[in-house]
């Protein structure tokens, strides 16, 4: 029971991290259509200019806020410079280019900061606190009460605003929605700004448990995308179920099957998902208009 | 002359004709890469370019026609050669087996799905250490061609002889693929990747056409997974991982992965161009990725196809 109790716990820690992975993806795609492979670069990069902010002295807050605000500059001069240029391009034309930035991104970090790993210590301490004979740290706490937090603000932003109604608008029909006077280039900018934003915030909060360094991009991305593609793509409430089971089911096999196996998880659920269901577990049926 | 022909032509005369400018024997290496790597890219232009389906893991099928070359001498006893083959049956039954419940799906959704079953072939081969040597990567088997042409009379340099076998394989597997593309299959292929629907209409079995375009294009990773083996005498899992076949599939873009000669001309820069930026070696992933998507926005057909078309522009002016 403590066996599961504990799995379970480090199952939702990194669920929560695959959540928010998951959640970028989404708002991405729904704004332009495009599956963002860079994705994971956010993450390596709020954990890395964190790191890196407070190793030159700065307190942590403003290290993190620092990380995230940068981050998010990043993710609109993607779109500005690369995903803007090639509207309209066929599907492996724009999976190459997101490939090729995170590749860039990589690149760039590993020169920019270092190729060392980093980490810096959780935010309440590291004294593991103890729960019905599981063990948990506190900066687990951190990730799962920061990723209920973003989900719970991009809510209320989706539905209680108006820019955030714009933003639910062009996804749904750019067209209509520049009709009825949306700047859709500016709402793709913020789409990609916000991305960018959650991304780094999981990079933030989770480095202190699991480390980073300028090569973790592409793993977290594969991970976040079996996560958005098995809630159903596009769906922010399906990248939240998506991301919690993956990484529950990630732990339990890890605990009771074979740890070297719990990466195949993602994606042998992802091959029967599609295979199976393929608009995801919470994803709308759509039929193809001719 | 037809294009066929002529293509075929070009191709067989770069192949003997480069030797020549090689400043030194280093060079057979990288021109036996080059091949190596247009091998597997030819597939996908089957796959990707005649079709219309994306695969991010065919460095999967890759890995699969490695290891059996490194695998199959030791504990079955089979001389490589028929490693070899074995490695593109079990690539091709594979491929068969996952292509048909994966290939109803369209872009992204066949691009995961795809990806996945790549990483799930590297994650076996570098778990199953006991078998496979782990991550480490394991010796592979000499094929034995250098010391048959010896016994003949015949002393060759290990790189001489792979530029050749590898620049005779790629020019075989080029053609088989120009041959397809003119064939009935190649036409209900072309016609499939315009409209699945008006493809239907016209009476072709669609799933089945997609299905033998992967199984054909898992075939030539597989052969070229397993030359790769042979050249380097030594294989890791890295030849089955996702960036292998981000990198397969960027070359035949790259190059224009509507032709073959184009998706050839993407693997020769792809495979060349690290070897030129070792000295910017801290750049290379920069120049990589910035290369990768430059060329998707200014050049979306690929390098060749986009310069064919200048040139051509310019003559009817």
């Amino acid at each position: 029971m403590a066996d599961l109790l504990q799995f379970l716990m480090s199952g939702l820690t990194v669920g929560a991290v695959y959540a928010l992975l998951a959640l970028g993806f989404t708002i991405i795609f729904n704004a332009s259509g495009v599956v963002n492979f860079a994705q994971g670069e956010f993450v390596m990069l709020g954990g890395m200019g964190t790191a890196f902010a407070i190793a030159a002295g700065l307190p942590v807050p403003l290290a993190a806020l620092l990380a995230i605000l940068g981050t998010a500059a990043v993710g609109v001069a993607l779109n500005r410079l690369a995903i803007a240029p090639a509207r309209g391009a066929p599907v492996v034309s724009l999976i190459i280019i997101t490939i090729g930035a995170a590749i860039f991104l990589q690149g760039a970090a590993g020169l920019l900061f270092d190729k060392q790993i980093h980490r810096y210590p959780g935010f309440s301490g590291e004294a593991p606190l103890r729960l019905a004979g599981a063990t948990l740290l506190p900066q687990s706490l951190w990730v799962m009460a920061g990723a209920a937090l973003t989900f719970a603000a991009l809510w209320l932003f989706f539905t209680r605003t108006l820019t955030g109604k714009a933003v639910l608008a062009t996804a749904n029909n750019p067209l209509a929605a520049s009709l009825v006077g949306i700047n859709t280039k500016a709402i793709m900018a913020l789409s990609f700004g916000l991305s960018a934003a959650i991304g780094a915030v999981a990079g933030v909060l989770v480095t202190p448990i699991t480390m980073t360094a300028y090569n973790t991009g592409v793993a977290l991305a594969l991970s976040g995308f079996a996560a958005a593609m098995l809630g159903g793509l596009g769906n922010p409430l399906g990248a939240l179920a998506g991301g919690l089971l993956l990484g529950v089911l990630e732990a339990l096999t890890a605990g009771y099957v074979s740890s070297q196996y719990k990466d195949a998880v993602s994606f042998i659920l992802i091959i029967l998902v599609l295979a199976l269901m393929p608009q995801g577990l919470l994803g709308r049926k759509t039929t193809d208009r001719v | 002359m037809k294009p066929k022909h002529l293509s075929l032509l070009v191709l067989t005369l770069l192949v003997v004709a480069a030797p020549f400018f090689f400043p030194s024997g280093f060079y057979y290496r990288i021109g036996a890469l080059i091949f190596i790597n247009a091998i597997a890219v030819t597939g996908l232009v089957i796959l990707i370019g005649y079709a219309g389906q994306i695969s991010l893991g065919h460095a999967g099928f890759a890995g699969i026609g490695a290891y059996a070359c490194a695998l199959a001498p030791e504990h079955l006893g089979l001389p490589p050669v028929a490693a070899i083959l074995l490695g593109t049956a079990l690539s091709a039954a594979l491929a068969w087996l996952v292509g048909k419940p994966i290939l109803r799906l369209h872009g992204y959704y066949l691009g995961v799905a795809t990806l996945g079953l790549g990483i799930l072939i590297s994650m076996v081969l570098s778990n199953e250490a006991q078998w496979t040597g782990g991550p480490d990567g394991i010796a592979v088997p000499d094929l034995g061609l250098r010391g048959l042409l010896r016994d003949l009379g015949w002393r060759i340099g290990a790189g001489e002889l792979w530029y050749g076998l590898a620049g005779t394989v790629m020019i075989l597997g080029a053609w088989l693929a120009l041959n397809l593309f003119d064939s009935p299959t190649g036409r209900a292929l072309r016609a499939l990747h315009g409209s699945e629907v008006a493809a239907r209409t016209m009476g072709i079995d669609v799933a089945r056409h997609k299905l033998h375009a992967f199984v054909v294009s898992a075939v030539y990773a597989s052969v070229s997974g397993s030359l790769l083996a042979l050249m380097n005498r030594l294989i890791t899992p890295d030849v089955a991982g996702f960036m292998h076949s981000v990198q397969m599939v960027t070359m035949a873009v790259l190059g224009g992965v509507g032709s073959v000669l184009g998706a050839i001309f993407g693997a020769t820069i792809l495979t060349a161009l690290p070897q030129l930026l070792t000295v910017f070696h801290q750049y290379e992933h920069m120049v990589l990725g910035l290369v990768m998507i430059l060329v998707m926005i200014f050049l979306p057909d690929g390098l060749l196809p986009s310069l064919m078309k200048r040139l051509r522009g310019r003559d009817g002016e």
